[in-house]
């Protein structure tokens, strides 16, 4: 089994294709890979709770889950406010991103 | 040696000029580099291999683009040249392509069956 | 302390991509890693040693009150820790006539893109869209 880092960059309003990643994160975790989404840029704007068929809520839940991050500057720049996240978003940062990429025999995908 | 998949989705952007697809010819330099490298055409990329493509004949202030690019050429050079060469089944599908019309030697995987070509490798390169 | 291989494709002022990417680099070398960069096609103009900042006339700003963002010079400053490589894709160059550097980038060509990303601790490619 493999740590997964996936980074999505893009929404699925601008682009037909982002739910690729999240059906992608969701295959990788559910054959018990460790999977990190991590969002950033406009990839963030799937994060406000009240989004409209949000592929977050795609992702699988419970033991085989995908542990969603979403870039803190990318939200601020959106005004998008903590409170205002769906339910298993957290806030991360590019520290953090560093931190993740730096693991050893991480995959790391950027989208 | 790690095993790198190369996965190519963006497809159509810059190839007049450059006379080529800029990752398709990265994957290929790569490769005879050492490199122990696969590609994996995705969304729009899956027409690369798509047979007969043809983008001659454009000459634009008298200047000719007298070599334009041969995508499905380079396709099949990338094969020949050892590159294990995946096509996702679901994007041919989509956009109208018969799996007839693909260039011999491309591999076939579904959606669901990418977490596993993911697994096979050691590092994803994602253009 | 780790080392990280980023290949970069887009050009300055088209992509939120450039700032993210040269914010991780920025973030990586304040934690003590080294980072490699290889530029690939539009990247190579990042290192152009001639973008000019310019005033705003819709703001109404001078150069000097505007204080535009130049990429190179984010670039020359990481450049400056000694902790950061950059690799510009010679053949990508060539093509779009983007010489005149800031100090420190380099020519050179995928196999050395290879070659760090065998060397390195993990490699990340961010493509262009």
């Amino acid at each position: 089994m493999s740590n997964y880092l996936l980074i999505e960059s893009r929404d699925p309003f601008e682009y037909g294709d982002t739910r690729y990643m999240y059906s992608l994160a969701g295959d990788l975790a559910g054959k018990g890979n460790e999977v990190t989404l991590f969002l950033i840029q406009n990839g963030v704007l799937t994060t406000r709770s009240g989004v409209k068929d949000n592929p977050l809520d795609s992702l699988p839940k419970g033991a085989r889950s995908v542990k969603v991050l979403a870039d803190e500057f990318s939200l601020r720049e959106r005004g998008i406010s903590q409170s205002s996240l769906s339910g298993g978003v957290k806030v991360s940062n590019v520290d953090n991103l560093v931190d993740l990429l730096v693991q050893e025999g991480t995959k790391a995908v950027w989208h | 040696m790690a095993k790198i998949l190369s996965v190519v989705e963006r497809a159509y952007h810059g190839t007049l000029e450059e006379q080529d697809d800029t990752i398709l010819w990265m994957s290929h330099i790569l490769k005879n580099a050492g490199a122990d490298i696969s590609v994996l055409l995705r969304s729009n990329a899956v027409n690369y291999a798509v047979k007969g493509q043809d983008a001659s004949g454009i000459t634009i202030g008298g200047v000719p683009l007298s070599n334009p690019p041969k995508l499905d050429q380079d396709v099949v050079s990338l094969i020949d040249a050892g590159v294990d060469t995946y096509v996702v089944t679901e994007d041919v599908e989509d956009r109208g392509i018969k799996q007839g019309e693909l260039v011999g030697g491309v591999k076939m995987v579904s959606r669901s069956g990418l977490a596993d070509l993911f697994d096979g490798h050691d590092a994803i390169w994602h253009w | 302390m780790a080392t990280l291989t980023i290949a970069l494709m887009d050009p300055p002022y088209e992509a939120e991509t450039t700032t993210t990417a040269l914010r991780i680099i920025d973030a990586a070398v304040r934690k003590g890693h080294q980072v490699n960069v290889f530029a690939y096609e539009g990247a190579v103009n990042l290192t152009m040693k001639d973008q000019a900042a310019h005033p705003n006339p819709v703001k109404g700003t001078t150069v000097e009150e505007e204080d535009h963002v130049i990429p190179s010079k984010l670039v020359a400053g990481l450049l400056g820790t000694e902790q950061v490589e950059w690799i510009n894709c010679g053949l990508c160059v060539d093509e779009r006539g983007s010489g005149n550097w800031v100090d420190g980038a380099r020519r050179g060509a995928p196999a050395d893109f290879l070659k760090w990303s065998q060397e390195s601790t993990n490699t990340l490619v961010i493509g262009t869209k």
